[in-house]
């Protein structure tokens, strides 16, 4: 069972087919030209007031743009061409789960009671609106088996510190909030970050040869003085924590919190529960798991599901129904650890992601089957290819690396931008830390099986050139819009901004 | 399922690959204990989706049915349709983060190009790729004051800052062993200078202040800047309302190192109130220290013009708990289509957008000065927003108005005691002075 694929080395044919106009587009400043215009506006209606002192205004904004809406079309449809997306292709860039986006959620995100509603607005004329996040409050409990959700926070990243900053305030009723943290070293860089700035120090545990948590030294670690442990389920390696009962026994005994890392929900949602697990407290992404797009880089959403002993802490306002019927937000919260941001929250999020999960309904362990499934048909057809340095059975990402790969002089990075060649977007690459030279392979439930075997067959054909031809591999990218850009000249001589002629 | 392309045939054929009978058996590490399924109800139909969703949308007010006169730190301003429209396209709206910067020229550039406008606008040197909205952006600017002058331990704040700002930095800094002080504004409204200054100490990292401030009154960053720089903190500019920036003396001119908010005004839907625009911009002595993405121009291996994310070294996949922030994405789709519309409407338009909102609202502020027992409580300039004194108490009299498709405004009674006849009140560029004199007539009826 093999497929027959061409790496697209010559890049001026690519080019063509691709990207047939100059891949080089001016920066809109640079379009710009005098006396054009781009927008329109009705005359003003009322009288030309200006009270403002003179001291306290600016003069016109030099520098600005003066263009066309046509000009404008061109440039921002030009520059997009210079893109990969997931539409394009598999997108299998490991931990920030690259699935189809559903366009019905785009429109009912842009319907006007959503799109041109205020937060502000008084409730008796918001009724839709709350009704929507407390629905979706409903669902996520459900998924989660905990006791409540907070829609607030803005990524999974401030998610993290929401959770940690509920834990450490359930501690700090009972007199003492604890000093540390416990962080596997296969965990997101943002865990560390994020109880640093929940005021707490960072222990780091390492994993055991399975790549999994070692229940001795989380045991050691396990002080009166740990706060949470914060553990990614499954872990950055896809293994899931088989113990994950006798962990949260261990953490519990202590009096610690099990803060999840649910970044990769996807891989179990609607098959096993977060509640059951003895997890307490757990972040989601709404842009992995239910398939908010992400955007060229957010923006992401990070509800945060816990169990009732944190209910309290919350932040502020909840989303309540009354005995009558009607949604209304709960401000009255005095033990909440506060808001973490304006508003409600990435309420668009909130649309799409309700969106999604009412297509699947009852049925949406299917996206996690299929994650399963697509992760481990890659990892079987490029196992020996490639070296695992973990085999514990994986969930919904295999992380390879480029240990073989490398006694050719070929790394990571290498094969990363050789994959753009043949049409995929490379895996993430060097994390996660645990592995050195990792290739962090996610391909998702939404690529079906031609998709999967053409990367299989990319990959295979990288490993034969990195033994043969190790040279194309080295100087790969040869068909994307630029050739490999040089970011060590970015960082050293730093230009942030474009700045007019003088 | 339409959004699982296997079909069981080549499931089949995978699990025989894999060596597996069932796609169950896949999940073989799951303890038994923990399964459960999710109860949710049958899948739904597009129709169906479009059904449920869409009575939800009907049963929310929204600003093109309405009279919407609704601020507090989110405005309804013109978005021309092709910004929207341009997000729709798959290479904008389903790629990531730019790691790979030889298949996202298109992001890298476009964030390029958002850094210059916010740069442009701030009179500042250097902006990021933009942060999750304002609050969280002052929280950030804050700890970048707090690195560069490093063992301090002092922020002051005034109390012009948008009361779910100054909550969310509070929830912040709990923990970290900074001292927040807030400075209660003077009698007219706006920051007290004497009150300020008396704050600031030489353990004093930041002096943080907004214009126009939460009351929508226009203050003088000097205020800040004059108080700070003597004893050495970093003045940092807080706007909440960035249309305003086309029109009142930029940051930059007024002293501030950093400047910090929201930019939603600058071409994002108001959306309930997310996803928005968090900014920071800076003095380029200070942008090494500037958290979140950031992209700089750099070259191909050909030498042509390209563009990356850069100092990443900063950042937490890096750095873990020593990185200069926790955040991980910016709000690339949200800062895609800020550069649209500020480059729509450039130099000209996005002045002619603060100039009308403030046209407007000075008319509105007459009108509604005119009627009978209402007053307008500050006398000082506003840009497009103000505080409304009412003869009844606001938020009962804004709810009577909004089931009558007239929005009001939003009373202060939701974030301070004392206040319960004040409301605040807005007018941007969609306000037409129809509406305008409708809000008036009804307000002369509630009285």
């Amino acid at each position: 069972m093999s497929v027959e694929i061409e790496p697209k080395t010559d890049a001026a044919a690519l080019g063509d087919r691709l990207h047939p106009e100059p891949r080089h587009e001016p920066l809109v400043f640079e379009r710009s030209g005098k006396g054009k215009v781009g927008y329109s506006l009705p005359p003003l209606d009322v009288p030309d007031a200006l009270a403002i002192p003179e001291n306290l205004r600016r003069a016109d904004v030099e520098g600005e743009t003066e263009i066309t809406e046509v000009e404008v079309a061109r440039h921002f449809t030009r520059l997009s061409r210079l893109n990969f997306s997931i539409d394009e292709g598999l997108y299998p860039l490991g931990s920030c789960t690259m699935k189809h986006n559903p366009r019905t959620n785009e429109e009912l995100a842009r319907l006007p009671g959503f799109a041109a509603s205020h937060p502000l607005a008084p409730e008796e004329v918001s009724q839709g609106t709350l009704e929507l996040a407390w629905r979706l409050e409903q669902a996520l409990k459900e998924l989660t088996g905990l006791a409540r959700v907070t829609l607030q926070p803005s990524a999974g990243a401030q998610g993290e510190l929401a959770g940690i900053l509920m834990v450490r305030a359930a501690l700090a009723k009972t007199g003492d909030p604890r000093r540390v943290v416990l962080i596997p070293d296969s965990a997101h860089g943002t865990n560390p970050a994020s109880a640093h700035f929940a005021g707490y120090k960072v222990q780091e545990l390492k994993s055991n040869v399975r790549g999994t948590l070692d229940l001795d030294v989380l045991e050691k670690a396990m002080t009166g003085d740990v706060a949470a442990l914060m553990l990614t389920v499954p872990n950055t390696l896809g293994i899931f924590e088989d113990r994950i009962r006798d962990i949260a026994a261990i953490v519990h005994a202590k009096g610690g919190f099990l803060y999840c890392d649910g970044a990769n929900f996807n891989s179990f949602v609607g098959v096993a529960k977060p509640g059951l697990m003895g997890i307490d407290v757990m972040h989601m992404n709404l842009h992995k798991t239910f398939s908010t797009p992400h955007g060229g880089g957010g923006p992401g959403s990070g509800p945060v599901a816990v169990t009732e002993r944190l209910v309290p802490f919350l932040p502020r306002p909840t989303v309540e129904r009354r005995p009558d019927g009607a949604f209304t937000l709960d401000f009255d919260r005095p033990e909440s650890i506060g808001r973490l941001r304006t508003f409600l929250g990435n309420y668009g999020m909130f649309v799409r992601a309700l969106a999604y999960i009412s297509a699947y309904g009852d049925r949406i362990g299917e996206v996690a089957r299929g994650a399963v499934l697509n992760a481990n048909y890659i990892r079987a057809r490029l196992t020996g290819v490639y070296h695992l340095k973990y085999d514990a059975p994986t969930l919904h990402e295999v992380v390879f690396s480029d240990k073989k790969q490398g006694e050719h002089g070929v790394h990571a990075i290498d094969i990363a931008k050789r994959l753009m060649d043949f049409g995929f977007h490379p895996p993430t690459v060097y994390f996660p830390l645990i592995v050195p030279g990792a290739l962090m392979i996610e391909p998702t439930e939404t690529e079906g099986k031609p998709g999967l075997d053409a990367f299989v067959a990319a990959m295979r054909a990288i490993a034969r050139e990195s033994e043969e031809d190790p040279e194309i591999v080295l100087k790969a990218p040869h068909a994307t819009p630029v050739r490999r850009v040089d970011e060590v000249a970015a960082a050293r001589q730093l230009v942030l901004r474009w700045r007019p002629k003088e | 399922m339409k959004f699982l392309p296997t079909s069981d045939a080549e499931r089949q054929a995978m699990l025989q690959a894999i060596g597996a009978a069932r796609v169950e058996d896949l999940f073989a590490s799951i303890p038994r204990e923990v399964l459960g399924p999710a109860k949710l109800g049958p899948p739904m139909s597009e129709i169906e989706i479009r059904r449920f969703l869409g009575d939800m949308a009907r049963r929310s007010a929204n600003a093109r049915d309405t009279a919407f006169f609704v601020g507090a730190g989110l405005y309804h301003h013109y978005v021309s349709a092709i910004a929207d429209q341009m997000l729709y396209r798959a290479e904008w709206l389903t790629s990531y983060t730019p790691y790979q910067p030889e298949v996202s020229q298109g992001t890298l550039q476009s964030i390029f190009e958002f850094q210059t406008h916010i740069a442009l606008l701030t009179g500042l040197d250097v902006a990021n790729a933009s942060l999750y909205e304002g609050a969280s952006a002052l929280v950030e600017a804050l700890l970048m004051a707090e690195r560069l002058a490093r063992g301090r331990n002092r922020a002051v704040l005034s109390a012009g800052i948008h009361p779910e700002y100054r909550e969310t930095v509070r929830t912040y800094f709990a923990n970290l062993d900074l001292e927040v002080v807030e400075v209660p504004l003077a009698e007219d409204g706006v920051t007290d200078r004497s009150a300020l200054a008396a704050a600031v100490d030489d353990k004093t990292f930041a002096v943080a202040m907004q214009s126009p401030n939460f009351y929508g009154l226009v203050e003088d960053w000097k205020t800040a800047s004059s108080v700070a720089g003597p004893r050495g903190a970093h003045a940092i500019a807080v706007i909440a309302e960035a249309a305003s920036l086309a029109l009142l003396a930029p940051p930059g001119e007024g002293g501030a190192d950093i400047a910090c908010g929201e930019a939603q005004s600058l071409g994002v839907p108001m959306q309930n109130g997310g996803p928005l625009l968090g900014f920071l911009a800076c003095r380029t002595a200070h942008q090494r220290q500037l958290p979140g993405r950031l992209v700089g121009e750099t070259h191909d291996a050909e030498g042509r013009r390209a563009f990356c994310l850069t100092l990443s070294t900063r950042e937490q996949h890096i750095r873990r708990e020593k990185a200069t922030s926790n955040i991980c994405t910016n709000q690339g789709l949200m800062a895609l289509a800020s550069n649209i519309h500020m480059s729509l409407l450039g130099k000209k338009g996005l002045r002619e957008v603060a100039t009308q909102s403030h046209a407007k609202a000075e008319y509105l502020k007459r009108r509604i000065a005119a009627v009978p027992g209402y007053r307008i409580p500050h006398v000082g300039p506003t840009f497009n927003e103000f505080v409304v004194e009412a003869p009844v108490p606001a938020a009962a009299l804004l709810s009577r108005l909004a089931v009558r498709g007239i929005l009001a405004g939003v009373p202060l009674s939701r974030w301070e005691s004392g206040a319960e006849r004040r409301f605040l009140t807005a007018a941007t560029e969609m306000n037409t002075r129809e509406e305008m004199d409708s809000l008036a007539a009804a307000l002369a009826e509630t009285a």
